[in-house]
């Protein structure tokens, strides 16, 4: 089931519009800062970006600062948001599960899917901007966001990190997504509730009067990867987003399981 | 094959399916009658696992539904309220992901399974159209080739002929009275009356979620003991034979007698021209209707 589900995906046209649209994005941006020479000032623009024009190894990290914010989340949503509810809407889930597939087995192999989606969509645009970075600024000994120097392994490390967070964090959206996939036969509507509680986070994440309750929103933590190009690495952050994401991935998780073993499929 | 016992599924304060009671029997070619709304698409439903039942059991193969569906469903074919397939792939592509993502499909085997079931449909020579350039007539034979793809014992085809041709819908019957006859048992859920009377041994129908008759077709389209005789002496006839004359229309005369062919004798010696006599029985439809209410999709002023 696993292996029909990835078959499915990597088929699929979206996969990989998608997927070449979010590469596109940075590499548009690194464009621009090359052809007029004027990278953001330190300290305004996305994280990574001002130091780029300096160095070009670092434009992995700058890339997925970029496509983070928004581009990232909204491309998971879609398709975690399209995994139960767009084969019901299709109809093709009532034959997934007479032919027959257990809605535990079902709800998994989705998971891996979407997961799977996931990681190639942030190595994707880590790669590209890794080569875009280096052919349009050159790479030099990577200056760290403490100013020391980093040797090109341990930089390359940080930004393997950096994708691997990047991911996990990816992930929570995910779980919400689909649960919300399981609950409705409409695609539309699972995606467009995933991106409004995104929507919401993000707000409430900048708003001061939310202090009390942004510990614990779900984007609070994910620009928290800056820290791991900090020498020594700033752990706090990262740890505590790492943290937060789980108990987001299990919690909707465990409500997306209880909610479509037990439903009426009537699509 | 099919065996349900006081079937019930509630929506909130609507019941569906009322004490259903199903009895389909190793080798039937059973079907399932009953008008829009009346519970048929529930209770197939249910048959499959995809709706829980609010009470009541059921058993597939001789084994409990929903717990069995894993040992049960890989030897049952289904067909759910029309076909389904991914659009931007090939007919063929669609049978492998299908065959692919559960148990008791051999992998070895699948390419020959898939021609044969595609051929089996008339489908062998589609080659590599995406589905969504498909007419409905050929992604309802993709629907039938999905369902036949490991042989099963048991069919469940809901309004299997949708969108088929005459021609098309007399080849799915043929292929249907082939595999029946090979032991596979068909259960035909459709609101076609002729369709049912065409292909089945068995019938049910079911009427605001009851099931209101159940039995073989040949009894159902029992004699009614009156004889129906075409002559172009009506009155003649009719005053032969006085009280026994039920009914006169036109040419046609409905005559209550046990034996059709003392009836003939008597109505050839009285000087009546019989042009044709038969014994009346009773069509499904009338069977159908006279336990049936008004169709539920009909809503009154």
């Amino acid at each position: 089931m696993i292996r029909a589900e990835l078959r499915k995906l990597l088929r699929r046209p979206r996969t990989w519009v998608s997927i070449a649209l979010l590469a596109a994005l940075p590499t548009l941006v690194a464009v621009f800062v090359a052809v007029r020479d004027v990278a953001p000032r330190p300290g305004t623009g996305p994280a990574f970006l001002s130091a780029i024009l300096e160095n070009g190894a670092l434009f992995p990290a700058a890339a997925l600062a970029i496509v983070l914010p928004l581009f990232l989340p909204v491309a998971v949503a879609v398709v975690a948001g399209d995994a139960i509810a767009g084969e019901a809407q299709a109809g093709t889930l009532r034959y997934l599960l007479v032919r027959p597939v257990s809605r535990t087995r079902l709800l998994v192999a989705k998971l891996v899917a979407t997961v799977a989606y996931t990681m190639l969509a942030v190595v994707v645009v880590a790669a590209v901007a890794y080569v875009v970075g280096t052919n349009l600024f050159g790479s030099s000994p990577l200056p760290s966001v403490s100013g020391s120097t980093l040797s090109s392994r341990d930089a390359a490390l940080r930004t393997a990190l950096t994708v691997l967070y990047v991911g996990w964090s990816m992930l929570g959206v995910a779980a919400l997504a689909l649960f919300l996939s399981t609950v409705t036969d409409s695609p539309l509507a699972a995606v467009l509730g995933a991106i409004a509680l995104l929507v919401t986070s993000g707000v409430l994440v900048q708003l001061e009067a939310a202090s009390t309750v942004q510990p614990y929103l779900p984007t609070r933590y994910w620009l928290a990867f800056v820290d791991l190009f900090r020498t020594p690495v700033l752990w706090r952050d990262v740890v505590r987003g790492t943290l937060l994401q789980g108990v987001y991935v299990l919690a909707f998780l465990t409500a997306a399981w209880a909610n479509f073993a037990t439903k009426d499929v009537k699509s | 094959m099919i065996r349900t016992t006081a079937l019930v599924k509630r929506y909130g304060g609507v019941t569906a399916v009322d004490g259903v009671d199903l009895d389909v029997r190793e080798g039937d070619r059973y079907g399932f009658l009953g008008p829009n709304g009346s519970g048929k698409t529930t209770t197939v439903r249910m048959l499959l696992g995809l709706v829980l039942a609010t009470s009541g059991s059921i058993e597939l193969l001789g084994q409990p539904m929903p717990r069995r569906a894993g040992r049960v469903l890989p030897e049952v074919g289904a067909l759910v309220e029309g076909p389904a397939a991914y659009g931007h792939l090939s007919g063929r592509a669609n049978l492998q992901l299908l065959d692919a993502a559960g148990r008791g499909g051999s992998r070895r085997t699948r390419r020959a399974r898939i021609d044969a079931a595609l051929e089996q449909v008339g489908l062998a020579a589609v080659g590599r159209r995406p589905v969504k350039a498909y007419s409905l007539g050929m992604r309802q034979r993709l629907g039938l080739a999905a369902a036949l793809l490991r042989s099963p014992r048991l069919l469940v085809l809901d309004e299997p002929t949708n969108g088929l041709d005459p021609q098309g819908i007399r080849e799915v019957r043929e292929l249907l009275l082939q595999l029946n006859r090979e032991g596979t048992t068909v259960f035909l859920s459709s609101h076609l009356l002729a369709e049912i009377e065409a292909l089945c041994t068995r019938v049910g129908v079911v009427d605001r979620g009851r099931l209101v008759l159940q039995d073989e077709l040949s009894v159902v389209q029992a004699p009614t003991g009156r004889v129906e005789v075409r002559t172009a002496d009506g009155p003649l006839a009719a005053r032969l034979l006085g009280a026994r004359v039920e009914d006169v229309q036109d040419d046609r005369l409905l005559v209550r007698t046990a034996d059709a062919a003392a009836l003939n004798a008597e109505l050839v010696t009285g000087g009546v021209r019989v042009a044709g006599l038969a014994p009346e029985r009773r069509t499904l439809e009338d069977a159908v209707v006279a336990v049936t209410s008004a169709g539920s999709d009909r809503v009154a002023s």
